[in-house]
């Protein structure tokens, strides 16, 4: 296979979530020299953002949104050592949980596989995810933004108390707070003092990525 | 205990009906629509005081075929506990059917129980220490029935043997020191979705049938969740359904105005012998012609009537 062909086949196979073949391809890929980062760039991420363009239109569905996933995270796996050693920075880093007291966590790994489709790189806390934990670790992790879900309308009053949490850590200012899931409003995440929400996985990417830009922009003097 | 000895009934009621939950019964159907969950305008409106939408899908859900109400009032940033009450006094002002009442809000719960007439079903509890401290007293107060999950503060277990060592868990507790009997706890054995996961199915139904062979309980659970995330969701809904009857569930929260899925339930009624002689399946066959018929005809006027 030719480069060009190794890059479309990544694209093709990690668009219909064949795990086994895009590991192939990758290792394949590297064993002729191709760069981590034009695997990277040039078939898994545009691949990853195909499948969310499906799902959004109605066309693709949970399953397949599952599985290109789970192919693009195989593949990462062999490429994020080699990135990190080039030096390629990813667009963004995103700390991500399900909030205490909640133990859903379909919607999230959606939004986990649409964020690292756009390049970011996504830190999962997994579900129960205390507001201690949260702040740990965004010591240990130093994130641009942190998401948190919540699936219940008793478990989304967990919002505030994570941002409480920050605040006293001293922690607020340093990190994005974006909050979503089922019964989660533009009014509540307001009330709450978050500083973004979105509706669905692929709005998640969109405000993420604004968010990123507002905060990167100099300040007008 | 042996398979097969034991199977409970639980009784739920409103001030004049009863709906009896249990194996050789028609199966219950929960109506799940009186729930603002998702529905923005519904939120307004009851964030305003405005109650008025709940008389429409109260109508929507005893017509479709409903049993049982499962009412909550999930709204946001608003006092849940007086909500929930208000709207629980008004349908019962609007049907007899008696009400499964659906709040995580302790105080929302007991502000329901309070003024509820008759005998309802509470959801619901998990096996977290926490839920069942603050809520099976009120079950008991009260004289309710109440749904449990199978799940603690970790996790949702996958493994049929983890959920059935929960539901021991969640009987002890409830039986040995709140003194609520087998027979008004009713399992959620946790349907999650097929689309999430495609070993999930297999897991459910393997949960339910051991559920039933070794407790005897009843059980209900979500029914729409297994479709959640797929294409023709219906058809999924009515199938499962009916497979899952198979394995020992004895009721569903699931919206009734689908005739498609209330149609899989009450053809599994039929074959499995809950609807002697086919009545209540004749009985909607003739309806549901009668409704059309109407329609048709009062369609017809019209066109004449215009022309």
């Amino acid at each position: 296979m030719t480069p060009d062909e190794i890059l479309r086949a990544l694209y093709d196979e990690t668009l219909v979530g064949n795990g086994p073949r895009v590991l192939e391809l990758t290792h394949e890929a590297l064993g002729m020299e191709m760069e981590p980062q034009s695997l990277l760039f040039d078939a898994l991420i545009p691949s990853l953002e195909e499948v969310g363009a499906r799902f959004e239109r109605g066309d693709f569905f949970v399953p397949e949104m599952l599985i290109a996933g789970k192919a693009m995270a195989g593949a990462m796996e062999v490429l994020r050592p080699l990135l990190a050693d080039t030096g390629v920075e990813t667009i963004g880093k995103f700390l991500m949980g399900t909030v205490k007291g909640d133990v859903h966590d379909i919607g999230k790994n959606l939004v986990n596989i649409m964020l690292e489709g756009a390049g970011f790189e996504v830190i999962d806390l997994g579900v129960q995810v205390a507001p201690e934990k949260f702040v740990s670790a965004i010591e240990e992790h130093q994130p641009d933004i942190v998401g948190m879900s919540a699936f219940l309308t008793t478990t989304m009053p967990m919002f505030k108390a994570n941002i409480n949490a920050l605040e006293k850590a001293g922690l607020r200012n340093d990190v994005i707070v974006m909050v979503g899931g089922a019964p989660v409003t533009q009014e509540y995440a307001d009330a709450v003092g978050a500083d973004g929400y979105a509706a669905d996985a692929s709005a998640t990417v969109k405000r993420a990525k604004d968010l990123l830009h507002q905060r990167r922009s100099p300040v007008p003097a | 205990m042996s398979a097969e000895s034991v199977h409970f009934e639980t009784r739920i009621r409103s001030a004049h009906q009863e709906v009896v939950i249990g194996r050789g019964h028609r199966f219950c159907l929960i109506g799940e629509r009186i729930n603002p969950t998702g529905r923005r305008i519904f939120q307004e409106q009851l964030r305003a005081g405005d109650l008025s939408a709940i008389d429409r899908d109260v109508a929507a859900q005893v017509t479709g075929g409903a049993d049982v109400l499962d009412v909550n009032m999930g709204v946001p940033l608003t006092d849940e506990a007086d909500l929930l009450a208000k709207a629980i006094v008004k349908i019962q002002s609007l049907t007899d059917k008696p009400i499964c009442i659906d709040s995580s809000v302790v105080e929302a719960l007991e502000a329901g129980l309070s003024v509820y007439q008759g005998r309802a079903l509470v959801n619901s509890i998990t096996a977290e220490d926490e839920r069942m401290e603050q809520i099976l007293p009120l079950v008991k107060k009260y004289d309710a029935a109440v749904i449990a999950l199978p799940n603690d503060v970790d996790e949702i277990p996958m493994e049929p043997e983890k959920r059935l060592a929960l539901v021991q868990k969640i009987v002890d507790v409830a039986t040995k020191e709140y003194g609520i009997a087998m027979h008004d706890i009713v399992i959620d054995p946790l349907a999650m979705p097929i689309g999430a996961d495609t070993a999930s199915g297999v897991a459910t139904f393997e949960t339910m049938r051991r559920i039933r062979d070794e407790f005897g309980l009843n059980m209900t659970c979500g029914a729409s969740n297994v479709s959640f995330g797929m294409p023709e969701r219906h058809a999924l809904n009515g199938t499962w359904l009916p497979m899952a009857m198979m394995m020992g569930l004895t009721s569903a929260i699931m919206d009734a105005r689908t005739p498609e899925i209330v149609n899989a339930v009450k053809a599994a009624d039929l074959f499995l012998g809950h609807d002697d002689w086919g009545m209540e399946w004749i009985g909607r066959a003739r309806a549901a012609k009668a409704a059309a018929d109407a329609a048709a005809d009062s369609g017809a006027q019209g066109a004449t009537t215009g022309a």
